[in-house]
């Protein structure tokens, strides 16, 4: 992938405004947000414990978070012991370098990829490129992504902004020896993925990956997927390197008892994914490299709201059920990380200083659907609010105006911004919010929000504001 | 941070800058950890059966006599320890493998392989675009809970739920990508 998030220009409403107003995208969008969501809460209502499992993978994130130099140190001399090699990365450009290096050392000149966000978030497919090394994503999506020289715009389904006949003419265009006849139909499409990475998997020597989890205590770390491209990754090349952020820690072994059910539901809306690979240092003859990642992380940890979005198991479930995600698509958010996870994770990692990252927080309406169906339970809208307090004042004023416009230019986004209204009762926010977000809340001294406090906002100060931006 | 700090000094020292006086959590574990399953095969091949892959119930009187007929013609890799011998070598050239299993979740469907005895490698399971596996009804635990507990994390485990699937193309869920195409499960009664 020669496209690369970091550095882009702009800001949210102003990326978004393109989805906004494509209604073909925004059907594909909705249609497959819904029916992520249904399936979700079809597998997440089976089980009777869902709410006992979800508070304990709360609980098990935040001891993971508050004893982070314990665990890292417990997971070091377990991979280690292993047979393995741990590498700390405090930077992207660390990280990239590491890596860079261990590829060299080997002499190739080529490595096959698994889907990974800590790599995507450290830009090292272009970093190796630098380097003359070139990297292959092998997930079916991510595949189309990088063909089209393209950016991810959703968490698990990256091309889900990809219909079938672009995606077809992409394959076309740039996968060599494709068959002229190749059709859109999906089965076909899947079936010349297969084809073209087959060789690739069998002579490829390096593979690069990430991991779902790292449990402190056995050294073990954990791969969830779908298509079987990740277990040709990690265990057919001689040498497998993993990056993975610090916060992807278990205590123990015994807490994959409860993500494996958090996860696999939360995230696919199944009751398992079809694989999870687990391996524990160097594994049948494989050399095992682990780069363990900050690049902002512990920045994030250091702030006592903020840092519950280290919690995160990147389901994608918030991403589903947000109707701004919904309405303005992945790319707006101009990370890897898009939908209400990236509106707090983003700014808090790359620090508020562009116009971007200074808009994310009001990349919201705060209905707080995303805390619902958070299987780890991150207030988001409460770290939502608490960034806008932090942000700069001018790009946050026009963010909000414009993520206002959309929310209530139609019947249903009112209804939910409403709710999102009573909903700010539950917080007693710490620092007023600047501007005309004042007056979501200079309520905080009133027991109830009114109904029509928002629309009557809207009225007051939204339309001319959003007129003046326009 | 002063310089010279090594990355893995200058990290743990700003994780611990950052949790300084973090509470201690206490971890409610109050979801199930022993589930009360009536009929573990029953509920292990229908939620098998609801990924589309294929299950049988055989007595174990019949397994060899089913296998053959599963297997008729193809070239099957055959992994030591899995008690039958005239198995194909090439892995390139197989048609699909047979293995046991080291444990197998009913509420879930998942067999989960330690590549132990009679489970092969890891490429031996993964290329072969047919897959032949053989659970054991005593191997067959109600949930999640009780499969971790069961397995050994010293091990390379493959966790299997279905055949590989992939629904990246406009969410339509097509079956086989990498992994094998087609997954048949056999339980041994
Ligand atoms: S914030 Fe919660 S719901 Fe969103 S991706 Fe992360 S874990 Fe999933």
């Amino acid at each position: 992938m020669s496209a690369t998030f970091i550095g882009m220009p702009g800001n949210f409403p102003k990326n978004a405004e393109k989805a906004v107003q494509d209604s073909q995208l925004r059907f594909n969008l909705r249609k497959a947000t819904h029916t992520i969501r249904d399936k979700r809460a079809e597998v997440v209502g089976e089980l009777p414990d869902w709410g006992e499992l979800r508070a304990a993978g709360k609980a098990i994130k935040d001891d993971v978070l508050h004893n982070l130099d314990r665990y890292l140190i417990q997971l070091e001399e377990a991979v280690t012991r292993a047979g393995g090699t741990v590498h700390w990365a405090r930077d992207a450009a660390e990280a990239n370098r590491i890596v860079t290096d261990l590829v060299k050392a080997t002499g190739e000149t080529e490595v096959v990829k698994v889907k990974s966000m800590a790599t995507q978030e450290i830009g090292l497919n272009e970093a190796l490129a630098a380097h003359g090394i070139a990297a292959y994503e092998t997930d079916l999506a991510e595949l189309i992504v990088q063909l089209g020289d393209d950016f991810p715009s959703h968490i698990l389904v990256p091309a889900i902004h990809r219909n079938r006949s672009e995606i077809r003419e992409i394959f076309l265009d740039k996968m060599p020896g494709v068959s002229r006849d190749l059709t859109d139909d999906p089965p076909a499409l899947t079936e010349a993925a297969r084809l073209h990475l087959r060789d690739r998997f069998l002579r490829s020597k390096v593979a690069i990956s990430g991991a779902n989890f790292m449990v402190a205590e056995t050294g073990t770390l954990v791969v969830l997927e779908s298509e079987g491209n990740g277990r040709m990754c990690l265990s057919l090349p001689e040498t497998l390197i993993s990056v993975v952020g610090i916060e992807k820690l278990l205590p123990s072994w015994r807490d994959l008892e409860v993500f494996l059910q958090l996860l696999p539901r939360s995230s696919t809306g199944e009751r398992m994914n079809p694989y999870t690979s687990m391996w524990t240092g160097a594994v049948e003859g494989q050399e095992f490299h682990l780069v363990l990642l900050d690049n902002g992380r512990t920045d994030v940890l250091a702030d006592e709201v903020g840092r519950q979005a280290l919690r995160c198991i990147r389901c994608s479930a918030c991403l589903n059920v947000c109707p701004v995600y919904e309405r303005a698509g992945g790319h707006a958010y101009g990370s890897v990380y898009p939908g209400p996870i990236g509106a707090i994770l983003t700014p808090q990692l790359r620090g508020m200083t562009t116009d971007l990252d200074a808009s994310l927080p009001f990349a919201s309406s705060l209905c707080g659907a995303c805390y619902d169906v958070c299987p780890v339970a991150i207030d988001i809208p409460e770290v939502l609010v608490d960034l806008r307090a932090k942000a700069p004042h001018a790009a946050a004023e026009r963010a909000a105006m414009k993520v206002a416009g959309w929310v209530l230019d139609d019947h249903e986004r009112l209804a939910t911004a409403q709710r999102a209204a009573t909903r700010l009762r539950r917080f007693v926010p710490k620092k007023g919010l600047p501007g005309p977000m004042s007056a979501w809340t200079d309520t905080r001294d009133v027991p109830e929000i009114p109904e029509e406090s928002f629309r009557d906002w809207w009225e007051r100060a939204g339309r001319s504001a959003s007129a003046e931006e326009r | 941070m002063a310089s010279g700090m090594s990355a893995r000094e200058e990290i743990l020292a700003k994780v611990r800058a950052a949790v300084a006086g973090a509470p201690t959590v206490e971890i409610p574990r109050g979801y199930r950890t022993r589930r009360q399953v009536d009929d573990l095969v029953g509920l292990f091949a229908e939620r098998v059966g609801d990924y589309r892959a294929i299950v049988r119930v055989v007595p174990s009187a019949e397994l060899g006599a089913t296998i053959d007929a599963c297997v008729h013609g193809r070239r099957m890799v055959v992994p030591d320890g899995f008690g039958r011998d005239g198995g194909w070598d090439d892995l390139d050239t197989a048609d699909g493998v047979m293995t046991h299993c080291a444990v197998a979740i009913a509420e879930t469907g998942t067999i989960v392989l330690d590549h132990g005895p009679g489970q092969g490698t890891r490429a031996q399971t993964l290329v072969p675009d047919y897959h032949l596996c053989v659970v054991l009804a005593d191997q067959i635990v109600p949930g999640v809970p009780e499969a971790v507990e069961r397995l050994d994390p010293s091990r390379p485990l493959t966790w299997i739920s279905g055949p590989s699937a992939t629904s990246d193309i406009e969410l339509n869920r097509v079956e086989g990508v990498h992994g094998p195409r087609t997954l048949e499960v056999l339980i041994s009664t």
